[in-house]
């Protein structure tokens, strides 16, 4: 049990300084890269590549719907003509003989600053006794640290709320989800949770910065402080520490539980939230399913040089696999994001006002918005919509 | 923390309600703070009219200092419960600042109150934006999130241990599938999160996989956390019972109420291995205490939720079916649900629906 | 068991958050005339991540007073055009206003932003404690460093061709220390403050400059003749510096003659460095030499924040909103600014196409004896870009690396060694 406490204990120290290591990490890949860049003249670099005119990004299908939904995205991308060109890695846990290694995946990401990524799968007991999953280990070699979904209710959507519009913004690196267990004895099970102040006030400070960049006016840390009072207490105490760095933003604070009734019950109070990493994880697929269900919700991942476009709430739906009924909003909508994030903001415009467009003319419709359409006759609804 | 454990370990039995079927039944009764003695008058006097068999003990749980220097609750209550082995809690209300434990969590804690179950379901009557919910959500109570084991390993790096263990896991489990199968439930749905904490939520589902197995006639299906939360919201008809860890817990039983109108309405009960304690769990509402315009209904529901559990259910349905007329008829509400009556007119209300 | 010998460990967190708030509480509580008297010199800042995601950054942006609101408008216009990774936090400033709310506010955001872009930012309140917001922007983010980079424009017109001079300037004491008092009716004395610390710090950050940036020479400027103890200090504490950059070249020149010798011969000069109100005047004599105050940018570094803004600070109330203001020096510090954040590409695009707006094309705005509005080398400039890369601009992702010697890093670094 020693030895067990003590490896732990270890890890827990390395999480808190992890960011340090990672900046070491991804500042000498970068610095490689750049030698390439700095040896012929920079202009002519320049040039050699705009010649070619294209953004590389990077392409995770993912498990269950995930690749019906990336194809309609690639569909829709061909059909408007978007200089953005993508590099497919099939990358899974479910399946491991066929899953690109992970070093290839984060290196790729690294290099193209951006990706789109369906759905991992995640089983619930590992076969090799790997306690981290997949998606956690690609958000800790990124260090994609904050998870931001915006669940906003969308036209003609029938829904029991409506305008709703509100930021969820989530830590994912450390808290509940840092896989630190073991069987201290047969059939007793310790899980630790850990929250440190740096990645906590890096969150907070995320969650801030993004209310200041949207004009958003109000920022409510949702914690459960009252029970876990030194771990959620200190997660509190740092996002207070920050607020007060942003005197013209009001600052609120309000336990998970007394959250989740005021969701469902009154949403439209809420602007921006930033939470510890399962409280997140709660609140995101509550609110969208608020909105809509986990079909038109995206979300995205941000590291301090790379931003992970995907799903806002993370569900397989490996009952739809191949049945063409998914619902590709929320993917569009991603990749929607990523083009404005990479500043091609008119073709970003474009596709959201065609998912407007035919989510307000009210046809084509997929199941789970209680249509009949398949996700190939959305994508060709789309397509057909698009600037016009 | 070894003596922690072991004491957890001890076999649980639920004892209590079946060996007290008949005649008239004492129960403690803590009317709590705020505006909880108004309530509990209330349903003293509703249960009164009904002509249940039941005589009240009343005790006060205002925290006294003990010999510890801790503040705590006093031994009369803790006699009394001990003796009855069940109980009616008002709201409690305590005072912020150091050295105070929570009076809910040290009741808990004294009895060893396992599992907390929490029916939800939408009253006619009653406008929210859901209509059909009905949905029991029992969580374990003891160990998990809030086993209050935490530490700082070094500055600014907080570690807090999440406990799972078989036995409370299998405990709660059981009783899941029990109260299913008491109250003709058709299926139970473990809420966990195992694909990421692999090995602790691992095993409160192996546990209740292990119940599941016992109890054919009940449906049993596991789902993840954030599924639940997404589904509930769309729509809460795809549950019946809910079984799920601490954490879990405490957030989709609030969430819960949220669909039926607010923790006004929802009713409480917690089953320990010494006993059971019903309760309201909303504030106390010091503001319009004294008022008389408190909303009774919660710690009626619980009360009859006791009545249940002590297998009364004759006496049960009679005092429900009047609060549930009421409630339809929506007369004489109170201020938080839209109307304008008063707690004791409320009250008489539901008193002369029993005849 | 090992858990709870752990959990003796832990640190009260009482204790580290009264730590934590005292440092960083203590500037704000103090009143406006504390601020001026009590903390002139160095203000220790605590550190704060940047506001960096997804490869985009947060920058703050103060307009300012005259020319300041319509530059910046052309900056955010060609940073739109060329999809720069940056998102601006603009703050503005009521010169009207008697009270600091708008100046904290921009400090506050500055201090979470880490970087910032200025105009000239007017106090127009002739109140005793209402300190000038420049100066109260510089104490407080503690920016010691100033740097303008003097390089001739090869289009316009002066009397002296290359000149290349480099001007580091001590930016937060000296006689700006704003330490004035009345002590007889009649007789007003005002304190030149000079710390050892404050001048090393400003001292490495010149050689060190020097160095990485292939410079051969330090002048110190400097009146250490009559201001024997003050200005003796600096000098003193650079000489002192100067031994430990045996490659570097180090002389000193007084003041007046250095005037002198930069209007009759400047091409003597490679890196000068100097206290702040010397600092102030061969700033502005080296801007005259070359065409005017619309043309160059100047860098304010401290430890942690960064805040760029045109080289001479000068509102320009009398020409706003003519159509006839300079763009080009606050183009040059959203230029600096990219480099500082590191966005090489970028910064490379803007200043190819001002090169040839100014220097092949020669679209010129009247200061500098052109004939065309601001809104013309706007526009020249961004069609000079669009000529040479269309409307898609090849470094949106991907091609921004870091420099090896950013200059951030290397005050980072020597605020860490004089500590």
């Amino acid at each position: 049990m020693m030895t067990i406490l003590a490896r732990n204990i270890f890890r827990a120290l390395a999480q808190g300084s992890q960011h340090v290591g990672k900046g070491v990490h991804t500042s000498s890949l970068v610095n490689a890269d750049k030698k390439v860049c700095k040896s012929s003249k920079r202009i002519n670099t320049l040039q050699s590549v705009s010649k070619e005119g294209r953004i590389k990004c990077t392409l995770i299908p993912g498990d269950g719907v995930g690749p019906e939904l990336v194809y309609s995205v690639q569909e829709v991308f061909k059909a408007a003509d978007i200089p953005v060109d993508f590099e497919t890695f099939f990358f899974s846990e479910v399946n491991p003989t066929l899953s690109a290694p992970l070093e290839d995946v984060v290196s790729s990401i690294a290099r193209n600053k951006t990706c789109i990524k369906g759905i991992l799968a995640t089983p619930d007991f590992s076969h090799t006794g790997e306690l981290q999953t997949l998606n956690m280990k690609l958000r800790n070699a990124l260090d994609l640290y904050a998870n931001v979904v915006h669940v906003k209710s969308l036209p003609n959507v029938k829904c029991r709320h409506q305008d709703v519009d509100c930021i969820i913004i989530r830590e994912q690196t450390e808290g509940e989800y840092s896989a630190l267990e073991h069987e201290s004895v047969p059939g007793v099970v310790e899980c630790l949770k850990i929250i440190t102040a740096v990645k906590s006030q890096r969150i907070a400070k995320f969650a801030f910065d993004y209310a200041v960049k949207c004009g958003r006016k109000k920022v409510t840390v949702v914690h459960k402080a009252n029970i876990m009072k030194l771990g959620d207490g200190l997660f509190l105490r740092s996002c207070e520490e920050i607020a007060k760095l942003y005197p013209r933003i009001q600052f609120e604070n309000m336990i998970v539980d007394n959250c989740t009734m005021q969701m469902v019950a009154n949403p439209k109070q809420f602007d921006v939230m930033v939470t510890p990493n399962l409280y997140g994880n709660i609140v995101d697929n509550l609110a969208s399913g608020l909105v809509g269900g986990a079909g038109v919700v995206a979300g995205a991942s941000y590291s301090a040089e790379c931003a992970v476009f995907e799903q806002g709430a993370r569900h397989v739906f490996a009952g739809a696999v191949g049945r063409n009924i998914a619902n590709p909003i929320a993917m569009l909508r991603a990749s929607a994001n990523l083009l404005a994030h990479i500043n091609l903001h008119s073709y970003s415009r474009m596709i959201k006002d065609a998912i407007n467009k035919v989510l307000q003319d009210g046809k084509v419709r997929t199941k789970d918005l209680g249509g009949q359409s398949t996700t190939k006759d959305f994508t060709n609804a789309i397509i057909a919509r698009l600037g016009a | 923390m070894a003596a922690r454990i072991i004491r957890k370990i001890v076999p649980s039995s639920r004892t209590g309600s079946a060996q007290y079927s008949s005649g008239v039944r004492k129960v403690t009764l803590i009317p709590g703070h705020g505006i909880g003695p108004e309530i509990t008058v209330a349903v003293q006097k509703i249960f009164e009219a009904a002509k249940v068999p039941i005589a009240w003990d009343e005790v006060d749980v205002t925290a006294v200092r003990g010999p510890d220097g801790k503040f705590g609750i006093p031994q009369k209550a803790i006699d009394s419960v001990n003796a009855n082995k069940i109980g009616l809690k008002g709201p409690l209300m305590t005072p912020v600042g150091k050295g105070y434990r929570s009076l809910n969590l040290a009741l808990r804690k004294e009895f060893d109150l396992y599992a907390n179950v929490r029916p939800c379901k939408s009253l006619e009557g009653i406008k929210t934006l859901y209509d059909n919910v009905d949905v029991v959500t029992i969580r374990e109570n003891t160990e998990g999130e809030y086993s209050g084991i935490e530490h700082e390993i070094v500055d600014g790096v907080v570690q807090s241990i999440k406990l799972i263990t078989e036995e409370a896991s299998k405990r709660v489990a059981e009783f899941a599938f029990q109260f299913a199968k008491d109250n003709n439930r058709k299926k139970v749905t473990a809420v966990h999160k195992a694909n990421i904490m692999r090995m602790s939520d691992g095993l409160f589902l192996r546990c209740c996989r292990e119940m599941a197995t016992k109890y054919s006639e009940i449906k049993f299906e596991e789902r993840y956390l954030d599924t639940v939360c997404l589904n509930m919201v769309q729509d809460p008809s795809k549950f019946d019972v809910l079984v799920m860890p601490n954490l879990y817990g405490d957030i989709m039983s609030d969430m819960c109420s949220g669909l039926v109108g607010g923790l006004g309405l929802t009713p409480s009960g917690n089953i320990g291995k010494n006993g059971a304690l019903f309760e309201s769990v909303h504030g106390t509402a010091p503001d319009i205490a004294g008022k008389d315009l408190a909303n009774p209904t919660a710690l009626l529901l619980s009360a009859i939720m006791m009545l249940r559990h002590l297998q009364l259910n004759e006496h049960a349905d009679r005092v429900q079916d009047a609060c549930y007329q009421v409630l339809r008829e929506g007369k004489s509400l109170t201020g938080d649900l839209g109307g304008t009556g008063t707690c004791s007119g409320y009250t008489n209300a539901i008193i002369s629906k029993l005849n | 068991m090992a858990v709870r010998l752990l959990s003796k460990l832990k640190v009260l967190p009482e204790v580290r958050g009264v730590a934590n708030a005292s440092s960083a509480a203590a500037p704000a509580t103090l009143s406006d005339f504390d601020l001026q008297h009590k903390t002139p010199v160095i203000r220790q800042q605590k550190l704060i991540p940047k506001a960096h995601y997804g490869g985009r950054h947060a920058v703050t942006m103060l307009p300012g007073g005259g020319i300041g609101p319509e530059c910046m408008g052309y900056v955010r216009d060609i940073f739109k055009y060329i999809g720069a990774p940056v998102d601006f936090e603009v703050v503005n400033i009521d010169p009207n206003v008697d009270n600091d709310h708008d100046v904290q506010y921009a400090i506050t955001t500055i201090k979470r932003n880490g970087v910032g872009i200025k105009g000239n930012i007017e106090t127009k309140s002739e109140a005793a404690y209402v300190t000038s917001r420049n100066v109260a922007l510089r104490n407080e983010l503690d920016m010691y460093a100033y740097v303008m980079n003097c390089k001739s424009f090869p289009g316009v017109t002066t009397r002296h061709k290359d000149i290349n001079i480099s001007i580091i300037r001590q930016n937060t004491e000296g006689e700006y220390a704003m330490l004035e008092h009345e002590s007889v009716h009649g007789v007003v004395e005002s304190m030149k403050v000079v710390t050892a610390s404050n001048s090393e710090r400003v001292a490495r950050f010149a050689f060190e400059y020097a160095k990485r940036n292939g410079r051969k020479k330090v002048t110190t400027v400097h009146k250490a003749n009559i201001m024997k103890l003050s200005d003796g200090l600096f000098l003193e504490t650079s000489r002192k510096m100067a031994e430990q950059y045996p490659d570097i070249e180090h002389n000193d020149m007084i003041i007046d003659n250095c005037c002198m010798q930069l209007v009759a011969k400047p091409h003597q000069f490679d890196v000068m460095l100097m206290t702040n109100l010397y600092g102030s005047i061969v700033s502005n004599v080296v801007c005259g030499l070359l065409g005017g105050a619309g043309l160059l940018s100047g860098r304010n570094y401290g430890d942690h924040y960064a805040v760029f803004e045109p080289g001479t600070r000068n509102t320009g109330t009398a020409i706003a909103g003519k159509n006839v203001a300079n763009p080009i020096a606050m183009i040059n510090a959203s230029i600096d600014m990219l480099e500082h954040l590191g966005h090489f590409c970028h910064a490379d695009l803007i200043r190819n196409a001002v090169n040839k707006t100014c220097n092949v094309d020669k679209i010129l705005t009247p200061d500098v004896g052109g004939t065309a509005s601001s809104t013309d080398v706007v526009n020249a400039i961004i069609a000079c870009m669009s000529k040479e890369y269309g409307t898609f601009f090849p470094c949106v992702t991907g091609a921004n690396k870091p420099k090896e010697a950013g200059k951030p890093k290397t005050a980072e670094k020597k605020s860490k060694k004089c500590k």
